[in-house]
């Protein structure tokens, strides 16, 4: 939409559009650090990371699904993880959620190695992903309950009640899951990924099948939910404009490496882009032309 | 403890919730031990008619029906409480919940315990008022017989249940199949010594093959030979141990090739 409006504007206006927008987007990143003093002062301190990943690699056979990434969310911090398809991140979610066993490299929430003693921790953490339901024959209410025992939740009906409101699912809770609309699983989902008030959110495309306004909405309740507990996030998105509003720092993945990090405000100014979503383009574009230019033509 | 029994708890009710609100759920499980027990005890009622030697044995084809349908149903009931979990697109959120693989397959035994005990005692009625067998002429023996077989049925559903998730879909119809394999060898309508000299060892490393035993003594000799239900304990204190660290190898390994990706998606 801003590429195609750029075109009908002279340059000069351009470029202060983008430079406007690089502004703001700094202007709120200072703005998160500033209004939380207390937040920024534990920072400071030497305290153990939501996450460490330190060298994680997968291998399967001959191909290397996930190579030698390594990224860190402190306490209250949101991470971005971007690639194409096929670039990594579900496998690199995997192995951090003890999923899937690295063949190399580690992966600790909060201290602890999550391919040794994962059932110590993970009910600081939770997760929504799109490729995962919830029980379809069961109601809302019955699915909360059920995920709420799993996680060790206390006064469990008031919780689901509080997150129903939240999440406006009150209507929903006595509603069969699998007759719910795309969008009303996802906002089921996501109360259920905040049952345990994890430390800890994975979020694979959480708004992927909302509506703008939905997932504006979504977007906002979870960042008060960051503020509210200093919760730490990792988001997988193909959503720009949402890594944008939400992330402190992205890791681009390609091939299964990561090939780019830094803030978002960082990276445009550095790829002199309008918005990270031209700064994805220009990584993947770049490197898709390295690919080419390395592996041998039809005489080598 | 406390938290490892709400985690089991919470999965049972849970498993018990998804079978009640589904009334072809609840259907299945009586249809199959309903339809077997209809025709070989038609089948008794017209070989005892015929055949006047017939009748001394009668009572051991519909006992041995009865008693093979709790090795077939505890066996599905856990299987399919684990396969619902793959078809829902639900085991992500399992294995990546504080739930241990421990506590899943408490769950599953306890949610087979209760399914194959749905599935049994209608069947259990018309067999008393058509047939006129009472399982429960048995005596205290039957609870032996029952939980030897449960037993063996939990072996080979967690079996099959490791081997739908390391090897997907290819595995799945084992969860349907593999348990009539032991039909023959068990000795389900037949004792023992029946069987080619050759077979004979292969069917007394079976569990089941000692209750079928039993069953026979209790019915023919009305004796209860409580060393055939040792040994058939024994078996399967191995086998259910074996089955176990089977399941827990199986899960290790389905991590480790990363197909509980491809499950989870």
């Amino acid at each position: 939409m801003i590429a195609a409006t750029e075109d009908e504007i002279s340059g000069a206006e351009s470029i202060a559009l983008t430079q406007a927008r690089r502004a703001r987007i700094a202007a709120s990143f200072e703005k998160r650090l500033q209004s939380l003093p207390a937040r920024i002062a534990e920072r400071s301190r030497p305290v153990t990371p939501a996450l460490l990943v330190e060298k994680l690699t997968k291998r399967y056979g001959s191909v290397d699904a996930v190579q030698d990434v390594s990224f860190t969310i402190a306490r209250g911090e949101t991470l971005g993880l971007l690639g194409s398809n096929g670039a990594g991140k579900t496998t690199t979610i995997g192995m951090i959620m003890g999923l899937v066993t690295p063949s190399q490299g580690l992966a600790r929430v909060f201290g602890h190695d999550m391919s040794q003693a994962p059932y110590e921790i993970l009910h600081r953490a939770n997760f929504v992903s799109p490729y995962v339901q919830m029980p379809a024959k069961l109601t809302v209410r019955e699915n909360l309950l059920g995920f709420g025992r799993l996680y060790g939740v206390t006064d469990l009906k008031r919780r689901i009640e509080e997150l129903a409101e939240q999440f406006a699912i009150v209507d929903l809770l006595d509603r069969v899951t699998g007759g719910l609309s795309a969008g009303q699983k996802t906002r089921a989902a996501l109360a259920k990924a905040l049952l345990n008030t994890p430390g800890l959110l994975l979020l694979d495309e959480p708004t992927a099948s909302l509506d703008p306004e939905s997932a504006d909405w979504i977007r906002g309740l979870l960042e008060e939910y960051r503020e509210l507990h200093g919760a730490s996030i990792l988001l997988a998105s193909h959503n720009m404009e949402e890594v944008e509003r939400l992330c402190d720092k992205v890791v681009i993945m390609h091939k299964g490496r990561i090939v780019e990090a830094g803030a978002p405000w960082r990276l445009m100014t550095d790829y002199d882009c309008a918005d990270l979503h031209e700064v994805f383009l220009e990584v993947c574009w770049r490197h898709s032309a390295a690919d080419q230019e390395s592996s041998p033509g039809p005489l080598d | 403890m406390i938290a490892s029994l709400r985690r089991i708890a919470g999965m049972t009710q849970r498993y018990w919730r998804l079978l009640i609100s589904s009334w072809p759920r609840v259907l299945e499980l009586v249809y199959w031990p309903m339809m077997q027990i209809l025709v070989w005890g038609t089948l008794q009622i017209y070989l005892s008619e015929q055949f006047s030697n017939f009748a001394q044995i009668s009572g051991s084809l519909v006992g041995g029906v009865l008693l093979f349908d709790v090795l077939v149903r505890g066996q599905l009931g856990l299987s399919v409480t684990f396969l619902e979990e793959m078809w829902s697109n639900n085991l992500g959120n399992l294995l990546m919940s504080p739930l241990r693989p421990g506590e899943l397959v408490a769950s599953m035994l306890l949610m087979s315990l209760v399914r194959t005990l749905i599935g049994l005692a209608p069947v259990c009625i018309v067999a008393l008022l058509v047939f006129n067998f009472n399982v429960f002429q048995l005596g205290p023996g039957l609870a032996l017989f029952f939980l030897n077989l449960l037993a063996t049925s939990w072996a080979i559903g967690l079996l099959v249940s490791g081997l739908v998730l390391r090897y997907g879909v290819a595995a799945e119809s084992l969860a349907w199949s593999l348990v009539f394999a032991l039909l023959p060898v068990c000795c389900v309508y037949y004792p023992v010594y029946v069987l080619p000299e050759w077979l004979q060892p292969l069917s007394l490393a079976l569990a089941p093959t000692y209750v079928f035993e039993g069953l026979r003594a209790m019915l023919f000799e009305r004796s209860f030979q409580a060393d055939l239900m040792l040994r058939a304990a024994s078996l399967n204190a191995l086998y259910l141990a074996a089955a176990y660290f089977g399941f827990l190898r199986l899960l290790k390994g389905a991590r480790d090739s990363g197909s509980l990706l491809s499950r989870a998606e």
